[in-house]
């Protein structure tokens, strides 16, 4: 629990002063959207925490985002495939790019960076091939399907037209549930720490490490796949050349400001929710505040991180001090 | 003017003429997070001297040399080189003054090679860029002066622990120090290995060298020891001179009252077997078929030299490498084990070699290193079992007297003997049928020692059958109801107790003799 209270700082601090430099931030309008980008990117952030704890890698996930979210209106609309088998194709295609990335980096032993950076240039391309490089989307039509990304649940005693809570927030609170119950409190989740510390010692006691990995593998590939339908439900229609790009960089940072270390065995989800949130508000800090130019997003960002990650250290070493000079007495 | 008029030059009493001890350390405090491991230590030591300290696990052995190599800063106290206060920020500060240590744990960059690795941070350069040739011809002097029969260009992780532990001896070598710091240096070497060391310390004594020598081994301190400094709780207990320094005035000091000798065994009537092992072939050694059997309530032991192929055959056995081919029967039903989790559920355990490694995970609890292996079995619908994974642990830790603060101090700050003891209480949570351990008493002080022999045996009569290697003679000769010896991956042959002698063992294990294998 210690770990989250540095970065929830910063989130607050930097909360605050965008509240105060833009006085569009706090408006309902402007608070839907940023609750609304959290949660999908929550979404794949908690995927690639999971990859991160084994002390692996996912570099992949924006391509999936946009062979899935590309793929599934291109099913629906090109193709006119029936709905239920839609979703079929495109949640076996998601969990069989997991299960594919998962057995290459055990069983062949590859290194996780390579085997996903091939997927990152192999899955855009696929979609940009059977798309013919067109834009995808819904149109008119899938206006129930549509909802999960754009519908609002209401706040008693606010119209829902000022503001409502949207959906996907509900899933990402589902996920964010389901995943620390299973990193915190079960024996599989215990596993997953102790191999991404070491995974020999995990290995000599008896634990399925290439199956544990794997597992992470999946889950990761299976959260960018969701995250890939609610990025088009709500879009409506998006290019394959655009839809994604970077997001795996996003889900990685917002993990790693979250606790996650990229050396494995560490981090919790509500870090990484927490690290999500802080990201989605900086960026819209740049959208907002008129003298932050628009181009220097990533600059800002990089800076935010890095800033966010040595903080984290020097707070690790001052309360190991203290600690260490109140046991001298 | 002759040496021996030197030798009464130096013996003048009077006191203004001495020389300033080459180090001195005066009331040194250090700090953890929740423990105090030195708490006001003093220590002092001459040129060409031969200082042991000893002292229990957790004693603050390790914190002290640590800070002696700048490795670690102190809260409190002087450390004093040549009579000058000293305050070391690195490493480097301590190589400059002539201090280097040995560390307990290896630290080799074992991706590199051999004469990379005795050079590291210190290459000898010609035109900016590395000198490889004057690399690998004065490495091969510092290989030869240890006794290590291995090419420098072989990469470090080929090489076996021990091996690698002779690396770490040549790298210290190779800084020429006026003080060596040597901590637990035998804890991974074979009997020979150990000589050879033992030679390279006397040598270096000869040469005006002081060394500083962590064991836990007493018979090794009594042979080299010119002075004994023992710590007990990050204090001083007390010194020995060479002639007091007799085991039981050593472990008086060390644990604060007598122990008795420890190999109380006393026959026991054996059950069945309990494991048979049936023609299994390693891959390492895919010459030499291994049959043996042992019975529940036995503890075999298994001696050689290190490489003689002991711990990979016990890896085999217990599936971390497929055998090749062969059978195994447990408890009289045939098995097969392909892989840890085989092995556990067949009701074997191993307690590896190196814990650091395959043992630990070093950045988690006591508590989430001592259920790691039983987590499965005492699940709750794949939930964890919170109470039990705590009274389990807080049950080890009491029963094996480790030393931590608490059960959810992380492993990786206990000292190193206290790690092992966390190691062992993993396995034991497990209540296995077999049991095998890899030098399962490795820098283990001397109480801790007789706590696990005598968990040992407590296990033997409980029913388990328990496979032990060891490279300590006396570990064997006191231990074991019967032992096989094993010499470059095969079985030389079988010894029961009475047999059993530093002589016999030897003849085996040295492969100058070999004797049928019985099982009875
Ligand atoms: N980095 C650290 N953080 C917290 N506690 C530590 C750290 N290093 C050592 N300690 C604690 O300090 C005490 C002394 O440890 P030290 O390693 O010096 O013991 P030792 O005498 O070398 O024991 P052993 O014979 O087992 O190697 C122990 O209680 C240990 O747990
Ligand atoms: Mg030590």
């Amino acid at each position: 629990m210690k770990k989250i209270y540095g970065i929830l700082g910063v989130f607050t601090v930097v909360f605050i002063l965008t509240a105060i430099m833009s006085p569009s931030f706090l408006t309902p309008y402007n608070m839907e959207r940023l609750i609304l980008r959290t949660s999908l990117f929550g979404i794949i952030s908690i995927g690639v925490a999971f990859v991160i704890i084994t002390s692996g890698i996912d570099l992949s996930i924006g391509s999936i985002i946009c062979l899935i979210g590309c793929g599934l209106p291109w099913l629906l609309v090109k193709m006119t495939v029936p709905l239920p088998l839609a979703i079929l194709i495109v949640v076996t295609l998601s969990l069989l790019i997991g299960l594919v990335h998962g057995v290459l980096i055990t069983k062949l032993k590859l290194q996780p960076f390579v085997v996903t950076l091939c997927g990152l240039l192999m899955y855009r391309g696929i979609t940009r091939g059977f798309t013919g490089d067109q834009t995808q989307g819904f149109g008119k039509f899938f206006s129930e399907l549509r909802w999960i990304g754009v519908g609002k649940v209401a706040v008693p005693g606010v119209p829902i037209d000022t503001f409502g809570i949207p959906v996907p927030f509900f899933l990402l609170l589902m996920v964010a549930i389901l995943a620390s119950i299973f990193l915190n409190r079960t024996i599989y989740g215990r596993y997953l720490l102790a191999l991404g510390c070491n995974e020999q010692a995990a290995r000599y006691s008896g634990i399925n490490t290439d199956r544990m990995i794997i597992l992470a593998y999946i889950i990761c590939a299976a959260m960018a796949g969701l995250g890939g339908v609610l990025f088009i439900l709500d879009g409506n229609s998006a290019q394959p050349v655009v839809l994604g790009n970077f997001y795996e960089l996003y889900a990685i940072a917002a993990a790693v400001l979250g606790g996650c270390s990229l050396r494995g065995g560490q981090g919790t989800i509500i870090g990484v929710v927490i690290g999500t949130a802080l990201m989605q508000v900086l960026r819209n800090m740049i959208t907002l505040v008129d003298w932050i130019p628009t181009h220097i997003e990533y600059a800002v960002i990089g800076a935010v991180i890095l800033a966010g990650v040595v903080a984290d250290e020097v707070v690790k070493r001052i309360s190991a001090s203290r600690r260490a000079a109140a046991s001298r007495l | 003017m002759s040496d021996s008029d030197q030798q009464q030059g130096l013996r003048t009493p009077k006191k203004s003429a001495e020389p300033p001890d080459l180090l001195r350390v005066c009331g040194v405090t250090k700090s953890f997070p929740g423990v105090k491991a030195l708490k006001g230590v003093d220590l002092h030591l001459k040129a060409g001297e031969l200082l042991a300290v000893i002292g229990e696990n957790g004693a603050g052995k390790s914190t002290l040399m640590k800070i002696l190599a700048g490795v670690q800063d102190y809260d409190e106290g002087e450390v004093l080189v040549d009579g000058l206060t000293v305050r070391f920020k690195g490493v480097e500060d301590a190589f400059d003054k002539g201090i280097a240590l040995i560390h307990q744990e290896l630290n080799l960059a074992d991706n590199l090679d051999v004469a990379a690795n005795i050079f590291l941070g210190r290459e000898p350069r010609k035109a900016g860029l590395l000198d490889k040739a004057r690399m690998r011809r004065e490495s091969s002097i510092f290989l030869d002066r240890v006794g290590l029969k291995v090419s420098p260009d072989q990469i470090v992780s080929d090489l076996t622990i021990g091996h690698q532990q002779m690396i770490e001896i040549a790298k210290a070598l190779s800084v020429d120090a006026r003080v060596l710091i040597m901590d637990e240096p035998t804890s991974s070497l074979s009997q020979h290995e150990t000589e050879q060391l033992f030679k390279v310390i006397k040598d270096l004594a000869s040469k005006n060298v002081a060394i500083v020598y962590i064991s836990h081994r007493l018979s090794e301190v009594r042979e080299l020891a010119d002075r004994v400094t023992v710590l007990r709780d990050g204090d001083n207990a007390g010194e020995l001179f060479r002639q007091e320094a007799t085991h039981d005035n050593m472990v008086r000091l060390m644990v604060g009252r007598d122990i008795s000798k420890y190999y109380a065994l006393e026959p026991r009537s054996h059950g069945a077997v309990a494991l048979k092992v049936d023609k299994v072939r390693t891959i390492q050694n895919p010459k030499h078929a291994l049959s043996f059997e042992i019975k529940s309530g036995e503890i075999v032991g298994v001696a050689g030299l290190v490489g003689a192929g002991r711990t990979e055959m016990l890896q085999t056995l217990f599936g971390v490498m497929p055998a090749l081919d062969g059978s195994m029967e447990v408890q009289g039903h045939s098995v097969v084990i392909r892989s840890p989790i085989q092995a556990i559920q067949n009701g074997l355990a191993l307690v590896p070699e190196d814990r650091k490694q395959q043992g630990l995970v070093l950045e988690m609890a006591v508590r989430e290193n001592m259920s790691l292996a039983s987590l499965g079995r005492d699940q709750n619908k794949g939930f964890l079992n919170h109470r039990r994974e705590q009274d389990i642990s807080r049950e080890m830790v009491a029963e094996m007297k480790i030393k931590t603060p608490s059960d959810l101090q992380e492993v990786q700050y206990l000292s190193g003997g206290n790690q092992q003891k966390v190691v062992l209480g993993k396995w034991l949570a497990m209540k296995p049928r077999v049991l095998f351990l890899d030098e399962p008493t490795r820098g283990i002080d001397v109480g801790a020692k007789q706590d696990i022999y005598k968990l040992m045996e407590k296990l033997a009569e409980e029913g388990v059958a328990i496979l032990f290697v060891s490279s300590e003679m006396e570990e064997i000769i006191g231990m074991s109801d019967r032992a096989i010896v094993m010499h470059e991956g095969k079985l030389t042959g079988t010894l029961m107790r009475d047999e059993l002698t530093e002589e016999s063992v030897m003849q085996l294990a040295t492969g100058t003799q070999t004797k049928p294998i019985s099982n009875n």
